[in-house]
Protein backbone atom coordinates (compact mmCIF):
# COMPACT_ATOMS: atom_id res chain seq x y z
CA UNK A 1 0.00 0.00 0.00
CA UNK A 2 1.45 3.46 -0.52
CA UNK A 3 1.53 5.68 1.94
CA UNK A 4 0.18 8.73 2.15
CA UNK A 5 1.89 11.78 3.60
CA UNK A 6 3.31 15.37 2.79
CA UNK A 7 6.19 13.57 1.60
CA UNK A 8 4.32 11.41 -1.14
CA UNK A 9 2.11 14.57 -1.80
CA UNK A 10 5.34 16.42 -2.76
CA UNK A 11 7.16 13.78 -4.46
CA UNK A 12 4.20 12.98 -6.89
CA UNK A 13 3.40 16.84 -7.56
CA UNK A 14 6.66 16.83 -9.11
CA UNK A 15 5.49 14.42 -11.79
CA UNK A 16 2.52 16.35 -12.18
CA UNK A 17 0.12 13.67 -10.17
CA UNK A 18 0.29 11.24 -12.74
CA UNK A 19 2.17 8.45 -10.55
CA UNK A 20 0.08 7.71 -8.02
CA UNK A 21 -1.36 3.98 -7.89
CA UNK A 22 -5.11 3.38 -7.91
CA UNK A 23 -6.32 2.88 -4.05
CA UNK A 24 -7.40 -0.83 -4.88
CA UNK A 25 -7.00 -3.46 -7.31
CA UNK A 26 -9.57 -4.53 -10.08
CA UNK A 27 -8.82 -8.19 -9.96
CA UNK A 28 -10.75 -10.92 -12.29
CA UNK A 29 -13.73 -12.88 -9.99
CA UNK A 30 -12.14 -15.86 -8.81
CA UNK A 31 -14.94 -19.01 -8.64
CA UNK A 32 -14.68 -19.15 -4.50
CA UNK A 33 -13.19 -17.29 -1.46
CA UNK A 34 -13.12 -18.07 1.67
CA UNK A 35 -15.55 -15.67 2.94
CA UNK A 36 -17.91 -13.80 0.44
CA UNK A 37 -19.22 -10.39 1.96
CA UNK A 38 -22.40 -9.03 0.31
CA UNK A 39 -22.43 -4.98 0.17
CA UNK A 40 -19.20 -2.23 -0.37
CA UNK A 41 -20.49 -0.26 2.19
CA UNK A 42 -19.05 0.79 5.76
CA UNK A 43 -20.19 -2.12 6.98
CA UNK A 44 -19.05 -4.82 4.70
CA UNK A 45 -15.73 -3.45 4.15
CA UNK A 46 -15.24 -2.65 7.62
CA UNK A 47 -16.39 -6.50 7.96
CA UNK A 48 -13.54 -7.61 5.22
CA UNK A 49 -10.91 -5.26 6.87
CA UNK A 50 -11.07 -6.50 10.33
CA UNK A 51 -10.80 -10.39 8.77
CA UNK A 52 -7.91 -9.14 7.10
CA UNK A 53 -6.31 -7.80 9.74
CA UNK A 54 -7.23 -9.39 13.49
CA UNK A 55 -7.93 -12.58 12.27
CA UNK A 56 -5.85 -13.08 9.39
CA UNK A 57 -8.27 -14.36 6.93
CA UNK A 58 -7.23 -12.81 3.11
CA UNK A 59 -9.24 -14.89 0.79
CA UNK A 60 -12.03 -12.67 0.79
CA UNK A 61 -14.31 -10.52 -1.16
CA UNK A 62 -16.90 -7.78 -1.30
CA UNK A 63 -19.17 -7.82 -4.13
CA UNK A 64 -21.16 -4.47 -4.83
CA UNK A 65 -24.36 -4.26 -6.55
CA UNK A 66 -23.14 -0.64 -7.52
CA UNK A 67 -20.47 1.39 -6.76
CA UNK A 68 -18.11 0.89 -3.65
CA UNK A 69 -19.06 3.05 -0.61
CA UNK A 70 -22.48 4.51 -2.67
CA UNK A 71 -24.71 2.72 -0.26
CA UNK A 72 -26.29 4.12 3.01
CA UNK A 73 -22.50 4.60 4.09
CA UNK A 74 -23.21 8.11 1.22
CA UNK A 75 -26.72 8.32 2.52
CA UNK A 76 -26.56 9.58 6.10
CA UNK A 77 -25.64 12.14 8.61
CA UNK A 78 -22.45 11.39 9.57
CA UNK A 79 -22.95 11.94 13.28
CA UNK A 80 -20.63 9.75 15.52
CA UNK A 81 -22.31 9.54 19.19
CA UNK A 82 -22.61 6.96 22.41
CA UNK A 83 -25.63 8.52 24.10
CA UNK A 84 -27.61 5.34 24.20
CA UNK A 85 -29.98 4.29 27.05
CA UNK A 86 -29.04 0.08 27.38
CA UNK A 87 -25.80 -1.95 29.00
CA UNK A 88 -26.16 -3.85 25.86
CA UNK A 89 -25.97 -0.81 23.30
CA UNK A 90 -23.51 1.68 25.58
CA UNK A 91 -20.04 -0.44 25.22
CA UNK A 92 -20.78 -1.03 21.91
CA UNK A 93 -20.96 2.72 20.64
CA UNK A 94 -17.97 3.54 23.04
CA UNK A 95 -15.88 1.27 21.20
CA UNK A 96 -16.84 2.46 17.57
CA UNK A 97 -16.48 5.96 18.98
CA UNK A 98 -12.84 5.06 20.44
CA UNK A 99 -12.11 3.11 16.53
CA UNK A 100 -13.69 6.05 14.61
CA UNK A 101 -11.17 8.74 16.86
CA UNK A 102 -8.24 6.35 16.13
CA UNK A 103 -9.12 5.38 12.10
CA UNK A 104 -7.20 8.70 10.30
CA UNK A 105 -3.45 7.26 11.79
CA UNK A 106 -4.39 3.53 11.64
CA UNK A 107 -5.59 3.62 7.92
CA UNK A 108 -3.59 6.39 6.84
CA UNK A 109 -6.31 8.41 5.24
CA UNK A 110 -8.07 11.36 6.40
CA UNK A 111 -11.28 10.71 7.99
CA UNK A 112 -11.24 14.71 9.01
CA UNK A 113 -13.17 13.48 11.82
CA UNK A 114 -14.06 16.18 14.04
CA UNK A 115 -14.89 15.50 17.78
CA UNK A 116 -17.25 18.55 18.43
CA UNK A 117 -19.45 17.44 20.93
CA UNK A 118 -23.40 17.24 20.58
CA UNK A 119 -25.84 19.24 22.52
CA UNK A 120 -29.48 17.87 22.54
CA UNK A 121 -31.88 20.81 23.02
CA UNK A 122 -34.38 19.77 25.60
CA UNK A 123 -38.24 21.04 25.10
CA UNK A 124 -39.87 18.50 27.21
CA UNK A 125 -39.80 16.96 30.70
CA UNK A 126 -40.24 13.51 30.12
CA UNK A 127 -37.57 14.09 27.60
CA UNK A 128 -35.18 15.38 30.38
CA UNK A 129 -35.50 13.00 32.61
CA UNK A 130 -35.14 10.01 29.79
CA UNK A 131 -31.65 11.75 28.59
CA UNK A 132 -30.72 12.35 32.12
CA UNK A 133 -31.26 8.61 33.44
CA UNK A 134 -29.21 8.07 30.10
CA UNK A 135 -26.46 10.07 31.77
CA UNK A 136 -26.17 7.70 34.68
CA UNK A 137 -26.21 4.44 32.49
CA UNK A 138 -23.80 6.15 30.18
CA UNK A 139 -21.28 6.79 33.43
CA UNK A 140 -20.86 3.73 34.10
CA UNK A 141 -19.52 2.89 30.80
CA UNK A 142 -17.05 6.05 30.55
CA UNK A 143 -19.33 8.10 27.78
CA UNK A 144 -19.93 11.56 28.68
CA UNK A 145 -23.09 13.40 28.77
CA UNK A 146 -24.14 16.41 31.28
CA UNK A 147 -26.81 18.83 31.49
CA UNK A 148 -26.21 22.23 31.13
CA UNK A 149 -29.02 25.04 31.58
CA UNK A 150 -30.73 27.05 28.97
CA UNK A 151 -28.64 30.00 29.26
CA UNK A 152 -25.67 27.90 28.47
CA UNK A 153 -27.65 26.20 25.62
CA UNK A 154 -27.84 29.17 23.96
CA UNK A 155 -24.40 31.06 24.84
CA UNK A 156 -22.88 27.92 22.87
CA UNK A 157 -25.78 27.98 20.17
CA UNK A 158 -26.49 31.34 19.18
CA UNK A 159 -28.11 30.85 16.37
CA UNK A 160 -31.08 29.11 18.83
CA UNK A 161 -33.16 32.28 18.71
CA UNK A 162 -36.67 30.29 18.98
CA UNK A 163 -38.29 27.98 21.40
CA UNK A 164 -38.52 31.38 23.71
CA UNK A 165 -40.76 31.53 27.10
CA UNK A 166 -44.15 31.89 24.87
CA UNK A 167 -43.31 29.19 22.57
CA UNK A 168 -45.38 25.96 22.66
CA UNK A 169 -42.50 24.18 23.85
CA UNK A 170 -39.71 26.14 25.22
CA UNK A 171 -36.44 24.92 25.19
CA UNK A 172 -36.06 23.85 29.07
CA UNK A 173 -31.99 22.71 28.76
CA UNK A 174 -29.53 20.79 27.06
CA UNK A 175 -27.76 17.76 27.78
CA UNK A 176 -24.13 17.78 26.48
CA UNK A 177 -22.63 14.76 25.00
CA UNK A 178 -18.82 15.41 24.03
CA UNK A 179 -17.62 11.98 22.75
CA UNK A 180 -19.85 12.96 19.90
CA UNK A 181 -18.59 13.75 16.27
CA UNK A 182 -18.77 14.07 12.56
CA UNK A 183 -16.46 12.63 9.70
CA UNK A 184 -16.17 11.96 6.12
CA UNK A 185 -18.05 9.68 5.05
CA UNK A 186 -16.61 9.01 1.52
CA UNK A 187 -13.18 8.59 3.68
CA UNK A 188 -14.57 5.79 5.55
CA UNK A 189 -15.58 3.71 2.43
CA UNK A 190 -12.40 4.67 1.10
CA UNK A 191 -10.05 3.96 3.89
CA UNK A 192 -11.45 0.50 4.91
CA UNK A 193 -11.31 -0.73 0.69
CA UNK A 194 -7.65 0.42 0.49
CA UNK A 195 -7.06 -0.99 3.72
CA UNK A 196 -8.03 -4.62 2.76
CA UNK A 197 -6.97 -4.43 -0.19
CA UNK A 198 -3.70 -3.99 0.99
CA UNK A 199 -4.15 -7.29 2.86
CA UNK A 200 -5.05 -9.05 -0.10
CA UNK A 201 -9.16 -8.71 0.26
CA UNK A 202 -10.58 -8.15 -2.98
CA UNK A 203 -13.21 -5.60 -4.01
CA UNK A 204 -15.85 -6.13 -7.39
CA UNK A 205 -18.28 -3.69 -7.88
CA UNK A 206 -20.87 -3.98 -10.36
CA UNK A 207 -21.24 -7.66 -9.18
CA UNK A 208 -24.86 -7.67 -8.36
CA UNK A 209 -26.01 -10.56 -6.21
CA UNK A 210 -29.18 -12.29 -7.36
CA UNK A 211 -29.59 -15.11 -5.01
CA UNK A 212 -27.75 -16.80 -2.34
CA UNK A 213 -27.18 -20.86 -2.74
CA UNK A 214 -27.82 -23.02 -0.32
CA UNK A 215 -25.84 -26.77 -0.38
CA UNK A 216 -27.76 -30.54 -0.08
CA UNK A 217 -26.60 -30.39 3.19
CA UNK A 218 -28.50 -26.86 3.87
CA UNK A 219 -25.63 -24.79 4.40
CA UNK A 220 -24.27 -21.50 2.47
CA UNK A 221 -22.42 -22.76 -0.45
CA UNK A 222 -22.23 -19.54 -2.61
CA UNK A 223 -23.78 -16.68 -4.44
CA UNK A 224 -25.09 -16.61 -7.93
CA UNK A 225 -24.37 -13.02 -8.97
CA UNK A 226 -25.10 -11.72 -12.99
CA UNK A 227 -21.20 -12.23 -13.07
CA UNK A 228 -21.69 -16.18 -12.35
CA UNK A 229 -21.78 -18.28 -9.27
CA UNK A 230 -18.96 -17.41 -6.84
CA UNK A 231 -18.69 -20.27 -3.89
CA UNK A 232 -17.60 -19.76 -0.55
CA UNK A 233 -18.58 -21.58 2.76
CA UNK A 234 -19.31 -18.76 4.38
CA UNK A 235 -21.33 -15.12 3.56
CA UNK A 236 -21.99 -12.20 5.40
CA UNK A 237 -24.89 -10.24 4.09
CA UNK A 238 -24.30 -6.11 4.64
CA UNK A 239 -26.83 -4.64 2.55
CA UNK A 240 -29.09 -2.44 4.82
CA UNK A 241 -32.37 -2.14 3.21
CA UNK A 242 -32.48 -5.12 0.46
CA UNK A 243 -31.57 -7.96 3.43
CA UNK A 244 -34.43 -9.90 3.38
CA UNK A 245 -34.58 -9.56 -0.50
CA UNK A 246 -31.49 -11.56 -0.48
CA UNK A 247 -32.42 -13.85 2.42
CA UNK A 248 -35.52 -14.80 1.29
CA UNK A 249 -33.95 -16.74 -1.84
CA UNK A 250 -32.84 -19.21 0.67
CA UNK A 251 -36.55 -19.27 2.47
CA UNK A 252 -35.15 -17.24 5.29
CA UNK A 253 -37.90 -15.12 7.26
CA UNK A 254 -36.37 -12.07 9.22
CA UNK A 255 -38.13 -9.51 11.45
CA UNK A 256 -36.97 -6.61 9.51
CA UNK A 257 -39.11 -3.61 7.69
CA UNK A 258 -37.46 -1.53 5.05
CA UNK A 259 -38.18 1.60 5.60
CA UNK A 260 -36.77 5.11 4.22
CA UNK A 261 -34.74 7.81 6.38
CA UNK A 262 -34.16 11.20 4.56
CA UNK A 263 -31.53 14.02 4.85
CA UNK A 264 -30.57 17.31 3.07
CA UNK A 265 -27.94 19.57 3.03
CA UNK A 266 -28.45 23.33 2.01
CA UNK A 267 -26.06 26.06 0.52
CA UNK A 268 -22.51 26.65 2.26
CA UNK A 269 -22.32 29.96 4.74
CA UNK A 270 -19.78 30.75 7.06
CA UNK A 271 -19.50 29.32 10.45
CA UNK A 272 -22.39 29.71 12.37
CA UNK A 273 -22.61 26.57 14.72
CA UNK A 274 -19.75 24.33 15.56
CA UNK A 275 -21.87 21.54 17.76
CA UNK A 276 -23.99 18.74 16.08
CA UNK A 277 -27.44 19.75 17.02
CA UNK A 278 -30.55 17.30 18.19
CA UNK A 279 -33.54 18.33 19.39
CA UNK A 280 -35.46 15.28 20.08
CA UNK A 281 -38.95 17.09 21.09
CA UNK A 282 -38.93 18.60 17.96
CA UNK A 283 -37.91 15.73 15.83
CA UNK A 284 -34.56 16.96 13.60
CA UNK A 285 -30.86 17.19 13.92
CA UNK A 286 -28.30 18.73 12.00
CA UNK A 287 -24.47 20.03 11.54
CA UNK A 288 -22.80 22.23 9.71
CA UNK A 289 -19.90 20.50 7.86
CA UNK A 290 -16.92 21.96 7.08
CA UNK A 291 -17.75 23.16 3.63
CA UNK A 292 -20.25 24.86 5.60
CA UNK A 293 -23.51 23.53 4.67
CA UNK A 294 -25.95 22.64 6.80
CA UNK A 295 -26.41 18.72 7.12
CA UNK A 296 -30.20 18.17 8.71
CA UNK A 297 -32.15 14.85 9.22
CA UNK A 298 -35.62 14.19 10.42
CA UNK A 299 -38.03 11.24 11.12
CA UNK A 300 -38.32 8.60 9.00
CA UNK A 301 -41.40 8.14 6.61
CA UNK A 302 -43.69 5.82 7.86
CA UNK A 303 -44.18 2.58 6.31
CA UNK A 304 -42.15 0.51 3.87
CA UNK A 305 -40.47 2.33 1.12
CA UNK A 306 -37.53 1.18 -1.19
CA UNK A 307 -37.37 4.73 -2.62
CA UNK A 308 -34.06 7.00 -2.03
CA UNK A 309 -35.79 10.27 -2.24
CA UNK A 310 -37.18 12.32 -0.05
CA UNK A 311 -41.25 12.16 0.47
CA UNK A 312 -42.52 15.97 0.61
CA UNK A 313 -44.55 15.80 4.20
CA UNK A 314 -41.75 14.33 5.52
CA UNK A 315 -39.71 17.05 4.23
CA UNK A 316 -41.86 19.78 5.37
CA UNK A 317 -42.65 18.23 8.79
CA UNK A 318 -38.52 18.84 9.02
CA UNK A 319 -38.03 22.15 8.00
CA UNK A 320 -41.37 23.40 10.37
CA UNK A 321 -39.65 22.05 13.50
CA UNK A 322 -36.32 23.34 12.24
CA UNK A 323 -37.38 26.76 12.02
CA UNK A 324 -39.71 26.95 14.92
CA UNK A 325 -36.06 26.60 16.55
CA UNK A 326 -33.87 28.32 14.00
CA UNK A 327 -35.81 31.05 12.65
CA UNK A 328 -32.97 32.55 10.78
CA UNK A 329 -32.57 29.66 8.77
CA UNK A 330 -35.61 30.63 6.75
CA UNK A 331 -33.53 32.24 4.24
CA UNK A 332 -31.24 29.21 3.84
CA UNK A 333 -31.41 28.05 0.17
CA UNK A 334 -31.12 23.72 0.34
CA UNK A 335 -29.16 22.40 -2.56
CA UNK A 336 -29.47 18.42 -2.03
CA UNK A 337 -32.00 15.96 -0.46
CA UNK A 338 -31.26 12.08 -0.25
CA UNK A 339 -33.38 9.28 1.00
CA UNK A 340 -31.66 5.75 1.83
CA UNK A 341 -32.96 2.19 2.84
CA UNK A 342 -32.61 1.51 6.66
CA UNK A 343 -34.22 -2.00 7.34
CA UNK A 344 -35.86 -1.70 10.98
CA UNK A 345 -36.27 -4.49 13.93
CA UNK A 346 -39.05 -4.92 16.02
CA UNK A 347 -36.86 -3.37 19.27
CA UNK A 348 -34.95 -0.79 16.61
CA UNK A 349 -32.02 -2.38 17.73
CA UNK A 350 -29.65 -4.63 14.86
CA UNK A 351 -28.89 -7.76 14.33
CA UNK A 352 -25.61 -9.14 14.17
CA UNK A 353 -26.03 -12.95 13.86
CA UNK A 354 -25.34 -16.67 12.18
CA UNK A 355 -28.65 -17.15 10.53
CA UNK A 356 -30.49 -20.58 10.83
CA UNK A 357 -28.57 -21.45 7.34
CA UNK A 358 -25.19 -22.74 8.72
CA UNK A 359 -22.87 -20.58 7.06
CA UNK A 360 -24.62 -17.45 6.48
CA UNK A 361 -24.36 -14.38 8.20
CA UNK A 362 -26.34 -10.72 9.07
CA UNK A 363 -25.51 -7.81 9.77
CA UNK A 364 -28.68 -5.83 9.54
CA UNK A 365 -31.33 -3.30 11.04
CA UNK A 366 -29.24 -0.76 11.26
CA UNK A 367 -30.87 2.61 12.18
CA UNK A 368 -27.69 5.08 12.75
CA UNK A 369 -25.49 2.21 11.33
CA UNK A 370 -22.54 5.19 10.25
CA UNK A 371 -21.33 5.22 14.07
CA UNK A 372 -21.53 1.57 14.03
CA UNK A 373 -19.46 0.73 11.25
CA UNK A 374 -15.82 0.28 13.34
CA UNK A 375 -17.61 -1.79 15.85
CA UNK A 376 -20.14 -3.72 13.91
CA UNK A 377 -16.77 -4.66 11.58
CA UNK A 378 -14.79 -6.23 14.06
CA UNK A 379 -17.36 -8.28 15.89
CA UNK A 380 -18.89 -9.53 13.11
CA UNK A 381 -15.36 -10.22 11.66
CA UNK A 382 -14.93 -12.03 15.12
CA UNK A 383 -18.29 -13.95 14.56
CA UNK A 384 -17.05 -15.07 10.85
CA UNK A 385 -13.56 -16.11 12.14
CA UNK A 386 -14.23 -17.45 15.33
CA UNK A 387 -17.74 -19.02 15.43
CA UNK A 388 -18.87 -17.46 18.64
CA UNK A 389 -20.00 -14.14 19.35
CA UNK A 390 -17.72 -11.04 20.42
CA UNK A 391 -18.61 -9.94 23.87
CA UNK A 392 -19.55 -6.84 22.30
CA UNK A 393 -21.90 -7.70 19.85
CA UNK A 394 -23.38 -11.02 22.30
CA UNK A 395 -26.60 -9.04 23.09
CA UNK A 396 -27.67 -8.50 19.43
CA UNK A 397 -28.92 -12.16 18.34
CA UNK A 398 -31.49 -13.18 16.38
CA UNK A 399 -32.77 -15.12 19.42
CA UNK A 400 -34.17 -12.27 21.25
CA UNK A 401 -36.65 -12.61 18.88
CA UNK A 402 -37.36 -15.93 19.26
CA UNK A 403 -37.82 -15.58 22.84
CA UNK A 404 -39.16 -11.95 22.74
CA UNK A 405 -36.19 -10.45 24.76
CA UNK A 406 -36.21 -7.25 23.39
CA UNK A 407 -33.26 -4.62 23.68
CA UNK A 408 -35.79 -1.82 24.71
CA UNK A 409 -33.24 1.02 23.27
CA UNK A 410 -34.90 4.62 23.56
CA UNK A 411 -31.41 5.97 21.95
CA UNK A 412 -31.14 4.21 18.68
CA UNK A 413 -33.04 7.46 16.83
CA UNK A 414 -31.80 10.88 17.27
CA UNK A 415 -34.70 12.93 16.17
CA UNK A 416 -37.64 11.40 18.19
CA UNK B 1 -47.19 12.70 -0.79
CA UNK B 2 -49.39 9.86 -1.64
CA UNK B 3 -53.34 10.50 -2.93
CA UNK B 4 -54.74 7.49 -0.99
CA UNK B 5 -58.24 6.55 -2.25
CA UNK B 6 -60.99 6.51 0.82
CA UNK B 7 -63.81 5.05 0.16
CA UNK B 8 -66.27 7.37 1.71
CA UNK B 9 -63.85 10.52 0.73
CA UNK B 10 -62.34 10.03 -2.27
CA UNK B 11 -58.49 10.68 -3.19
CA UNK B 12 -57.36 12.24 -0.13
CA UNK B 13 -54.20 13.54 1.23
CA UNK B 14 -51.84 11.44 3.09
CA UNK B 15 -51.68 13.76 5.71
CA UNK B 16 -54.80 12.61 6.93
CA UNK B 17 -54.03 9.60 7.27
CA UNK B 18 -52.33 7.59 9.96
CA UNK B 19 -50.24 4.45 8.72
CA UNK B 20 -51.79 1.32 10.28
CA UNK B 21 -48.54 -1.22 9.44
CA UNK B 22 -48.51 -4.02 6.88
CA UNK B 23 -51.19 -6.54 6.66
CA UNK B 24 -50.67 -9.63 9.03
CA UNK B 25 -52.38 -13.30 8.75
CA UNK B 26 -54.87 -13.55 11.28
CA UNK B 27 -53.93 -13.69 14.81
CA UNK B 28 -53.45 -16.96 15.57
CA UNK B 29 -54.13 -18.52 19.16
CA UNK B 30 -51.55 -17.50 21.29
CA UNK B 31 -52.49 -20.98 23.38
CA UNK B 32 -52.79 -23.65 20.29
CA UNK B 33 -50.01 -21.83 18.36
CA UNK B 34 -46.68 -23.06 19.03
CA UNK B 35 -43.85 -21.03 20.13
CA UNK B 36 -42.49 -20.40 16.48
CA UNK B 37 -45.60 -19.74 15.25
CA UNK B 38 -46.14 -17.04 17.56
CA UNK B 39 -43.01 -15.81 17.62
CA UNK B 40 -43.30 -15.24 14.03
CA UNK B 41 -46.41 -13.65 13.98
CA UNK B 42 -45.94 -11.37 16.81
CA UNK B 43 -42.64 -9.93 14.81
CA UNK B 44 -42.00 -10.43 10.70
CA UNK B 45 -44.11 -9.02 8.39
CA UNK B 46 -43.81 -8.91 4.79
CA UNK B 47 -41.49 -6.58 3.33
CA UNK B 48 -41.44 -7.26 -0.14
CA UNK B 49 -39.87 -5.13 -2.84
CA UNK B 50 -42.96 -4.45 -4.65
CA UNK B 51 -46.40 -4.33 -3.96
CA UNK B 52 -46.95 -4.81 -0.17
CA UNK B 53 -50.70 -4.94 1.57
CA UNK B 54 -51.20 -2.05 4.60
CA UNK B 55 -54.15 -0.56 6.69
CA UNK B 56 -54.24 3.18 6.96
CA UNK B 57 -56.40 5.09 8.84
CA UNK B 58 -58.46 8.14 7.93
CA UNK B 59 -58.10 9.26 11.24
CA UNK B 60 -57.78 13.34 10.11
CA UNK B 61 -60.76 12.47 7.79
CA UNK B 62 -64.16 10.29 8.10
CA UNK B 63 -62.20 7.98 10.72
CA UNK B 64 -62.49 4.63 8.57
CA UNK B 65 -59.70 2.16 8.30
CA UNK B 66 -58.82 1.22 4.83
CA UNK B 67 -56.66 -1.71 3.15
CA UNK B 68 -54.65 -0.64 -0.16
CA UNK B 69 -51.95 -2.29 -1.81
CA UNK B 70 -48.66 0.19 -2.89
CA UNK B 71 -45.33 -0.70 -4.32
CA UNK B 72 -42.65 0.50 -1.82
CA UNK B 73 -40.58 0.58 -5.01
CA UNK B 74 -42.63 3.90 -6.04
CA UNK B 75 -45.26 4.42 -3.46
CA UNK B 76 -47.82 4.11 -5.86
CA UNK B 77 -51.01 2.64 -4.87
CA UNK B 78 -51.36 -0.74 -7.82
CA UNK B 79 -53.91 -3.18 -8.06
CA UNK B 80 -53.34 -6.33 -5.49
CA UNK B 81 -53.08 -9.72 -5.87
CA UNK B 82 -55.98 -10.39 -3.67
CA UNK B 83 -56.01 -10.62 -0.02
CA UNK B 84 -52.36 -11.25 1.50
CA UNK B 85 -53.76 -12.37 5.17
Amino acid sequence: MQRYSIFSLLRHARNGHTTWAPAWRSPPLKESYDVVVIGAGGHGLATAYYLAREFGITDVAVLERGWLGGGNVARNTVTVRSNYMRDASIPFYVKSVALYEGLTDELNFNLMHSKRTMIDVVQTYPKMRELRRRQLIMDIYGSTYERISTEEVRRRIPALTGGGPDARLPVIGGMVHTDAGVNRHDAVAWAYARGADARGVEMHQQTPVTRLLRGRDGAIEGVETTRGIVRARKVAVAVSGHTTTLTETVGLRLPLRTMNLTAFVSEPVKPLVDVVVNCPDSGFYFSQSDKGEMVIGGAPDMGQSFRRDVKQHVFEDTVTALLSLFPSFSRLKLLRQWGGHVDITPDASPIMDETDVPGLFVTAGWWGGYKAIPAGGLTLAHLIARGEPHPLMAPFTMNRFKHLDYVMESGTTTAR
Amino acid sequence: MMLIPCPFCGDRSESEFAYGGPVKPDRPDPHAASDEDWVDWLTTVPNPLGPVQERWWHVRGCGTWLTIWRDTRTHDIVEGPGDAG
